[in-house]
């Protein structure tokens, strides 16, 4: 009853949120799709670059989202620029030596953005030195090994957000899903002595049990109840953690002998993921098996009976209704799935990073960046693996950042929510640059449906 | 002039008077407190030993005059009264108040834990009220700002946001200006700032409500720990040292045994969160401003065509809500230990959303939520220094179980505004 | 517009009636043109406005707020504080009670809105804009949901406005109300005045002028060869979302190779009763059998669900198609297969096969002549006529024992609804029962080969298609007459 009235007669609520047809769904969809509807129909004339230029001055998706990134990362640089103390003390003579201000600011902005890049993608004095053999090609890998490091668990918990925003529902209980998979991981992969390969596959399904219980515990509070999953989902968040896990790590026998503080054993080492490229690079397995996810759930999206539900119950749930398929069920399934996701990211975390053991902050903020990821990615598999491995990069970066110029690590949480809220607001990107109007799905838009609905 | 077609029309809704067939919603709930209820007269009763008296102390000193209760007897009595409401529910009976017979229910189970708890033992009852009014000032100014929002259609789950704004501006602008007032007020208007970027983007740019607050909890994080460690941490003195707001004791009334200690002798800040309850309460019934606002958060469209500015009301009313949550905020630094601490909100805003949500969106609902959150809170660490065989931690996760327990349905019927959540956009 | 006077807006749906109100109103701006009131243009930017110039509108959709009471819907926006700035409740019940007792307009002050039935809201819209003191009101097909003697008592409450001076623009596309009280008509068309007429112009005249060319409601079809019961509903109960027995103790039978249409004002319970038929909704009381198969039982037991149901042979128009019927960002291919998905060659197993859903979709899109630039469209973006074309598509393109089709052209396009019509008449030839439900008489008198009138939840009669359209319409009216033996002839 609530939701009809935003949609009067069905005109298409959401142009490109919505399915992707029978079509083809790659990294590059927003972009392609969006092109040839910009270009006006029967407009034959126009030149092939005439359209390429159309589509990118046209607020598309494609350019919002860029323009987006390029926004947050002008917003961080005025940040940095501002809390740098030699700009603040060149800003003291400002009027008689405008010059010393903007040259500070420059500096202070060129250094810390120049670490973000060397932090996560490659440093190019480390690469010529290993080109003339004076250090090993393992350190050229480093940033890029630190960046995938960061990026598989926020892929993880983005895929688990991503999939129930595309069946309507809005997981915000990504975090405490991830924190019952570190868990269920965490003592599999403590509890018995593994052999190689089973412990580590072991220990992950203890993972994926663990998460999925609990998000099938939020579908179910829906299904059962009518009770919101944003609601039931932030509060299971904080029962996880840190109340239930605190609990935990401090029983006997789970805590880790001769400490005193809320940490569990840690997980045999043949329950361990393996390292991607050697012993000294913190890369594991987890990114393979998170873009392996990526790779399913496009599947189950595109191609499967059950993604159709989802996508339909996602749209119109009155209409899937209607075509006989079962809402409770979907409910079930998706958080089920949802919480699966999210437990391989948490999951990833205890068997793959030192000190490879449980604690209440185990998972860090993973969980809410998972919505952020989500978002940035469109509730699309593709877009969300691209957008985990930006913010990965972003939070790999920032650490070198600390190091070499002394910017604080939150500046990667302030772009990173900045991203979001210029992609939410396609409208605010539009006017800021001045691009016409089209009709941009923003993500969520269709979520809209209140505590109600 | 009542044609027959009017006495058909009254007819027919008199016939069909909900079919909803015998098991209600509070019968559904009577039967939970009837089960709770003999667990605990049963698994209390029998878990306390007999002869031990629990004692509950009033006076502020240790030692003090107080209850002295036989543990054993109480813990099974409190848990019968629990289930007799809920035996009473069950048969029929006080349907008409279900709200209080909800709330005999509850007190008395946990009436029922405390003398099995406290067995043997005594438990500092003044002290225990003191804290559970102190920890739930933040919750009742947060809950407080969403029900200002919420009442006119704008979720905001940003609270969070705001009280870690707040608390921030509260110890950065009280320090500079070695006051705590200044403190208060640019606590306010960090929270208010919050509040406003919702708004815009809320009701301006359309974004999902949800999806806003998060991410702006996100980046009120981001800021906030940026500068943190940019400017508090090394220069704590100048940044981070606020002064406090003093305990005002109310002359005669601080000096009433048990309640005075308990209500007179506050922060400004506490004295405020309970006054603007009240104010919020009486306004949302009687003033035009309620008026206008429930109007505008139930069915928006309906309220334009009477000339009724929606999105001005909603504006006003988030930004209202923020400034009210910063001082939430300030009730952290300024209103207590006065340092402010990375991420020191701690989830305190998700707790008072669910204090707003589970005082179905009332302003006094909201109070008693908070005050129920407060409580869980302040016995955790009561009972943790009893060496309670009930793990502290348990204890914390009940203002979340009793605020899934209550969207589920189980007590009660919680029903949002209708338009809540929903962007007002002309057709 | 004279001071006093009914003038009577007449135009089909989708004419512009509703959107050039909403701009007197001030709800919309205008592209061009003035609005002069009294001889003075003015430019309502907002409702306030035109509320200052004395103009009030009762909305279609009413615009009441449900969880207030009676009194603070009249008040709100225009309310009257006392000193200390406390809302005057005493004021706003002393000026219901005024407004009803001068115009007859009988309502509790106090009593929640949610609680009304719809005719006692619309006098409450009513009394809202009187008590702003308006002298022009704005009624928007106001008779659009009410009974019959409801109909009657608004149009003495019309009267007695106009009596005390008051002027009306009555929106509407029934001619017989207007010719009721109308004083002046004017017909609007596609957004344009396209005639002015006398109330004792003929109905047929009037009919012409609002729909441009005469169109006559007329389908072919043989007699039908009735077969076995394919449907049988009895002694159905069914409570609504509210929880009001709105289908009570229903008796119905559909046979193979008939249409049973269901005659009656909207809102008598036949959603609940399709609903129920499709397990969409729970029984209360009562059996539904399909082929002799229980659907519902008599100890409130559902076998099956809705895709069971949709398995054994059903096909389903629902009556609101961009709410039920439709996934509007699907594709047309998508929603061609919504309800069939699952089944080969569609589906198999955990998958789905695009190739064959994309060869049945240009099929489908061929034979039902749905205008579309590709089966990849998003259905959202098509025009009503095809996105029903889609729908029906979808239904009749498998092999079915019933079809239940409600309102299946409502908000359709003249050729689409022949089209619609005559697949219905090919599939009951087919030898497939037909459930048809429509609000539309005609559209029941051109189909159906028995008709069920609906009134308040009960089936009143049963009478044949060649019943005068006077009976049926008294019928659904809830009047019986004496003639009860007729109702079981055919």
């Amino acid at each position: 009853m609530s939701s009809d009235e935003e949609r009067p007669g069905g005109g298409p609520a959401d142009p490109d949120g919505g399915a992707p047809g029978t079509g083809t769904e790659t990294a590059t969809a927003p972009a392609k799709r969006s092109g040839p509807r910009a270009a006006v129909p029967g407009d034959a004339k126009r030149t092939r670059t005439g359209i390429v230029i159309d589509a990118l001055t046209t607020a598309n998706t494609f350019t919002v989202t860029v323009l987006a990134i390029v926004l947050a990362l002008a917003v961080g640089a005025v940040v940095i620029a501002l809390s740098d103390q030699a700009v603040l003390d060149s800003m003291k003579y400002f009027f008689a030596r405008p010059g010393d201000t903007f040259a500070a600011a420059g500096h202070a902005i060129g250094t810390a953005y120049a670490a973000l890049f060397t932090g996560s993608i490659v440093d190019p004095e480390t690469l010529n030195e290993a080109w003339w053999g004076m250090t090993s090609w393992s350190s050229v890998l480093s940033p890029i090994s630190e960046t995938l490091t960061y990026a598989a668990p926020l892929i993880g918990t983005g895929l688990a957000v991503a999939l129930a925003f595309r069946a309507g529902m809005f997981n915000i209980g990504a975090q405490g899903q991830a924190m019952m998979g570190a868990i269920g991981a965490g003592l599999v992969g403590f509890m018995v002595p593994w052999p190689p390969v089973i412990g580590v596959i072991a220990a992950l399904l203890g993972g994926l049990v663990g998460g999925g219980l609990w998000g099938l515990l939020a579908g179910w509070l829906k299904a059962k109840f009518g009770a919101h999953e944003v609601i039931t989902t932030i509060m299971l968040n904080y029962i996880a953690a840190p109340s239930f896990v605190t609990w935990l790590v401090t029983q006997h026998g789970v805590q880790q002998p001769g400490r005193n503080d809320p940490i569990s054993k840690a997980v045999e080492p043949n329950a361990q993921l393996p390292h991607l490229f050697g012993s000294g690079l913190r890369a594991n397995l987890a990114i393979i098996l998170v873009v392996g996810a990526a790779l399913v759930v496009s599947w189950l999206l595109r191609r499967s009976t059950l993604g159709f539900e989802f996508r339909a119950v996602g749209s119109n749930p009155n209409a899937a209704r209607t075509a006989g398929i079962s809402l409770n069920r979907t409910y079930l399934l998706v958080m089920l799935f949802a919480g699966v996701l999210a437990g391989l990211g948490g999951a990833s975390i205890v068997l793959g990073n030192t000190p490879n053991a449980i604690t209440p902050s185990v998972v860090g903020s993973i969980g809410f960046d998972g919505i952020t990821v989500a978002l940035l990615g469109r509730g699309r598999p593709v877009g969300t693996v691209l957008a985990g491995l930006l913010f990965g990069a972003l939070q790999a970066g920032a650490g070198q950042m600390q190091v070499t110029s002394q910017v604080p690590i939150e500046v990667s949480t302030i772009i990173q929510s900045l991203i979001v809220i210029f992609v939410a607001a396609p409208a605010l990107v539009r006017a800021i640059f001045r691009l016409r109007a089209q009709r941009v799905g923003a993500l969520g838009q269709n979520l809209a449906k209140g505590w109600n609905g | 002039m009542v044609g027959p077609g009017q006495v058909m029309v009254s007819d027919v809704v008199a016939e069909s008077v909900a079919v909803h067939g015998f098991w209600t919603r509070s019968r559904k709930s009577g039967l939970v407190y009837l089960i709770v209820g003999l667990f605990a007269a049963v698994v209390f009763g029998l878990a306390t030993k007999a002869g031990e008296t629990a004692t509950f102390t009033l006076s502020t000193k240790p030692g003090g005059a107080g209850l002295d209760l036989p543990a054993r007897a109480f813990a099974i009595g409190f848990g019968l009264v629990c289930a007799l409401t809920g035996a009473a529910l069950l048969a029929g009976y006080f349907r008409r108040h279900f709200g209080a017979t909800t709330a005999v229910a509850i007190v008395s189970f946990v009436l029922s834990f405390l003398c099995w708890q406290v067995a043997g033992n005594d438990l500092p009852l003044v002290g225990l009220a003191q804290q559970t009014l102190f920890l739930a000032v933040p919750l009742i100014l947060g809950s407080l700002a969403g029900v200002l929002g919420e009442r006119s259609g704008v979720i905001n789950v940003a609270i969070e946001g705001q009280l870690l704004t707040g608390a921030f501006c509260g110890a950065l602008f009280g320090s500079i200006a070695a006051s705590a007032w200044v403190g208060l007020v640019a606590a306010a208007i960090g929270g208010g700032l919050i509040g406003a970027i919702l708004a815009v983007l809320a009701i301006r740019y359309l974004v999902d409500q949800v999806v806003l607050g998060v991410v702006l909890n996100v980046f009120a994080m981001g800021v906030t720990g940026y500068l943190y460690d940019r400017f508090m941490q090394p220069n704590t003195q100048a940044y981070n040292n606020p002064p406090t707001f003093p305990a005002i004791h109310i002359p005669l009334l601080a000096d009433i045994p048990v309640i005075g200690p308990v209500l007179f002798q506050n922060t400004i800040i506490t004295y405020l969160a309970i006054v603007l309850v009240v104010v919020v309460s009486l306004a949302l019934t009687k003033t035009r401003w309620g008026l206008r606002t429930r109007a505008v958060g139930e069915h928006p469209t309906a309220a334009d065509t009477l000339g009724i500015r929606v999105r001005l009301v909603r504006y006003r009313n988030v930004i209202m809500g923020g400034l009210i949550a910063g001082i939430g905020g300030a009730a952290l630094t300024v209103g207590s230990v006065g340092q402010f601490g990375k991420d020191m909100s701690n989830g305190r805003g998700f707790i008072a959303l669910a204090a707003l949500i589970f005082g179905r969106w009332s302003p006094t609902g909201a109070l008693l939520g908070a005050l129920l959150f407060g409580f869980a809170d302040a016995l955790q660490s009561n009972l943790s220094s009893l060496n309670s065989v009930v793990p502290s931690q348990f204890l914390t996760m009940l203002p979340y179980i009793a605020t899934i327990l209550a969207v589920a349905g189980l007590v009660g019927k919680v029903r949002a505004p209708a338009a809540d959540g929903k962007p007002y956009v002309k057709s | 517009m004279e001071p006093g006077e009914i003038h009577a807006l007449l135009g089909e749906n989708g004419a512009g009636k509703s959107t050039l109100m909403n701009v007197l109103y001030g709800l919309l701006t205008p592209d061009e043109g003035e609005i002069l009131v009294d001889d003075v243009p003015q430019r309502f930017g907002s409702p306030r406005d035109a509320i200052g110039a004395g103009i009030g509108m009762v909305h279609q959709h009413f615009m009441l707020v449900p969880v207030f009471t009676v009194a603070e819907n009249v008040m709100l926006g225009a309310e009257h504080t006392t000193g200390i700035g406390w809302l005057n409740r005493r004021k706003a019940r002393r000026d219901v009670a005024e407004v009803s007792e001068r115009y007859g307009l009988r309502v509790d002050p106090d009593a929640l809105v949610e609680d009304l039935p719809v005719g006692i809201q619309q006098r409450v819209e009513i009394i809202k804009a009187l008590v702003r003191e308006v002298d022009l009101l704005i009624l928007d097909e106001p008779t659009a949901v009410l009974t019959p003697q409801e109909i009657d008592d608004l149009l003495d409450v019309m009267r007695s406005l106009k009596d005390a001076g008051k002027s009306i623009v009555f929106i509407t596309h029934k001619l017989k109300e207007v010719k009721a009280i109308a004083d002046r008509i004017t017909v609007i068309r596609r957004g344009q005045v396209v005639g002015a007429a006398q109330p004792d112009a003929s109905e047929d005249e009037l009919a012409a002028l609002m729909v441009g060319r005469s169109v006559k409601l007329t389908v072919d079809k043989l007699p039908a060869s009735p077969g076995d019961p394919v449907l049988d509903v009895a002694g159905l109960a069914v409570v609504d979302d509210r929880g009001q027995r709105v289908v009570d103790d229903i008796d119905l039978e559909v046979r193979h190779g008939e249409i049973l249409g269901v005659a009656g004002v909207e809102g008598n319970g036949q959603t609940e009763l399709i609903e129920a038929i499709m397990g969409l909704r729970p029984a209360i009381g009562g059996t539904v059998r399909l082929n002799g198969r229980a659907i519902h039982d008599t100890l409130g037991h559902q076998y099956g669900t809705t895709s069971d149901i949709l398995a054994r042979g059903v096909g389903y128009v629902p009556a609101d198609r961009g709410h039920d019927g439709l996934v509007a960002d699907f594709s047309v291919a998508e929603n061609l297969v919504l309800d069939t998905y699952r089944r080969p060659p569609y589906g198999k197993g955990l998958s789905l096969r695009p190739t064959a859903i994309r060869e049945s979709a240009r099929e489908r899109i061929d034979e039902f002549d749905v205008r579309t630039s590709s089966y990849t469209t998003a259905v959202g973006t098509l025009s009503g006529g095809n996105q029903q074309k889609v729908v029906v598509a979808r239904e009749m393109s498998r092999p079915l024992e019933l079809l239940i089709a409600a309102q299946p052209t409502r908000g359709v396009d003249v050729g689409s609804t022949e089209f619609i019509h005559g697949r219905i008449v090919a599939e009951r030839d087919r030898g497939t029962g037909v459930l048809l439900v429509s609000s539309e008489l005609d559209e029941i008198l051109a189909l159906a080969d028995r008709i069920a009138v609906m009134y308040r939840g009960k089936v009143l009669a049963v009478v044949g298609p060649d019943t005068p359209r006077e009976r049926i319409g008294l019928l659904m009216a809830g009047v019986t007459g004496e003639s009860a033996a007729e109702e079981t002839d055919e």
